[in-house]
């Protein structure tokens, strides 16, 4: 008795793994279970559109579902608890034993959350719809905003309350925004063009204390500086949800360790080979920049490593190769903020060089990175098509 | 045939799907998305990659 495919995570990653497997010829059970309320919907119009929409609507981001699939078996509410890998099964939260014979791992990320227990009602992530509809109902014009991190969510979220007409301050330990993936000399004229529209920055600063006795009224930082605030906004970054995956001799202390094929990597040595990751929740070498295991948090990654895996899986059926046995996708990411458009490809965090290429630094431009003289990444603000010429040269 | 349609309210011209059909989309010496209304049914596989890969969900397939 063929017990199928398994998805654990129905979100992007789940679906687009459906896709794949009937695309690539799989015409067996697929069972995908989800702890979300809600069908797989895009995440990225959460820090942007959605969240400045008069109503918020979830047929705005839910994706369109496919005839293909129509015969997948969705669980949703259906958080998976614990897996036994050598019996091949799973069990789901309330007990249900899930039989598999391929596993596939996507349970993405969640919020980096700060220590602090009291205030639990002004205290906001964004990661889900629900936690868009929670933060949208506290921006308003006059609204006091305290953003922690300076990242793309962070300054996406900062960019977008500012329009709404909220007062809005930034905390990072970081010396400029998204210096990580913008590098120090874009990121620092990034910053001079966030201020200009209003955001408050508190650099190299820390919250040490929440104020207030009922409710949220300030926050202390490291800088000895108080600032007053409605709500706290805490985008300090993403953990993978992996915990459930404990005592299956896995490695994952930073998302799931996998191999070149996406494959789940025994601690004990070799991979597992029905048990496959997919998404954020993955950390692969990619041999387009080294032999290094990393977890990338771009959009184009859940689709891109679902569309691989789904191909493996369908080959193996179908007792054929698959046509391409590493996998190797180019990152991508974006951002929308006021008037700038942010568009990279590549890991222009791993570079030890950028240097502008085209344009003017002070509005828009393209930036090329490199690691030891090898290009590494490219990021624009506009120009997005001298941005999209560089994907040949990047993915080698 | 195939008829596709762009929300250009929601398309930030990001040109994703260019690079999973380029005969259907390009962005244009604006870096603004132009595109094909029909295509062949043998472009579907193309199209329905590019429908994946826009961040803004913004490209379909009319019926």
């Amino acid at each position: 008795m063929s017990e199928g495919v398994v998805v654990v995570g129905a979100s992007m990653g789940g679906l687009r793994l459906a896709e794949s497997l009937r695309r690539f010829g799989y015409t067996g059970p697929v069972r995908i279970f989800g702890n979300e309320g809600h069908p797989p919907y895009n995440r990225p119009p959460l820090s942007k559109d959605l969240l400045s929409a008069a109503e918020i609507d979830f047929a705005e981001v839910a994706f369109p579902q496919r005839s293909a699939t129509a015969d997948v078996e969705w669980n949703l509410s259906a958080e998976a608890v614990t897996a036994d890998l050598s019996n091949q099964h799973i069990t789901i939260s309330g007990g249900e034993q899930v039989s598999f014979e391929h596993l596939i791992i996507a349970t993405g990320l969640r919020s980096k959350r700060l220590g602090f227990e009291s205030f639990p009602g002004e205290r906001h992530a964004l990661r889900s719809f629900e936690d868009a509809k929670a933060l949208r109902s506290k921006l308003g014009v006059g609204s006091k905003i305290v953003i922690v991190g300076s990242g793309f969510i962070a300054c996406e979220v900062a960019a977008t309350a500012t329009k709404l007409g909220c007062e809005v301050h930034i905390v990072s330990p970081s010396k400029s925004p998204m210096d990580r993936a913008l590098g120090e000399k874009l990121s620092a004229v990034v910053k001079l063009r966030l201020e200009a529209q209003g955001i408050t920055f508190h650099m190299q600063a820390t919250v040490i204390e929440l104020i207030g006795s009922n409710r949220l009224e300030a926050v202390a930082l490291s800088d000895g500086s108080t600032v007053r605030c409605d709500s706290l906004v805490e985008a300090i970054g993403s953990e993978a949800n992996c915990e459930w995956l404990a005592g299956n001799d896995l490695d994952i202390t930073d998302g799931l360790l996998c191999d070149g094929s996406l494959r789940a990597v025994r601690a004990s040595g070799g991979s597992w080979p029905n048990v496959f990751g997919v998404g954020d929740v993955a950390r692969f070498p990619n041999p387009i920049f080294d032999a290094t295991p990393r977890r990338i948090e771009h959009w184009n990654i859940p689709t891109e490593s679902a569309k691989f895996v789904g191909q493996q899986i369908a080959a193996s059926y179908n007792s054929i190769e698959a046509t391409v046995e590493v996998f190797r996708p180019l990152p991508s990411f974006w951002s929308d903020q006021f008037d700038m458009h942010i568009f990279g490809l590549g890991m222009s965090y791993l570079a030890d060089e950028s240097k502008l290429v085209h344009g003017d630094i002070s509005g828009d431009c393209v930036f090329e990175f490199t690691r030891e003289g090898v290009l590494v990444g490219v990021v624009g603000i506009g120009h997005r098509s001298v941005v999209q010429n560089y994907r040949s040269a990047l993915e080698r | 045939m195939i008829k596709v349609n762009v929300d250009m309210n929601k398309c930030q011209h990001y040109g994703q799907c260019v690079f999973e059909a380029p005969n259907i989309f390009k962005l244009n010496e604006d870096d603004k998305l132009e595109y094909v209304a029909t295509a062949d049914d043998s472009e579907l596989g193309n199209i329905e990659a590019a429908i994946d890969v826009c961040p803004m969900q913004a490209i379909f397939i009319v019926d």
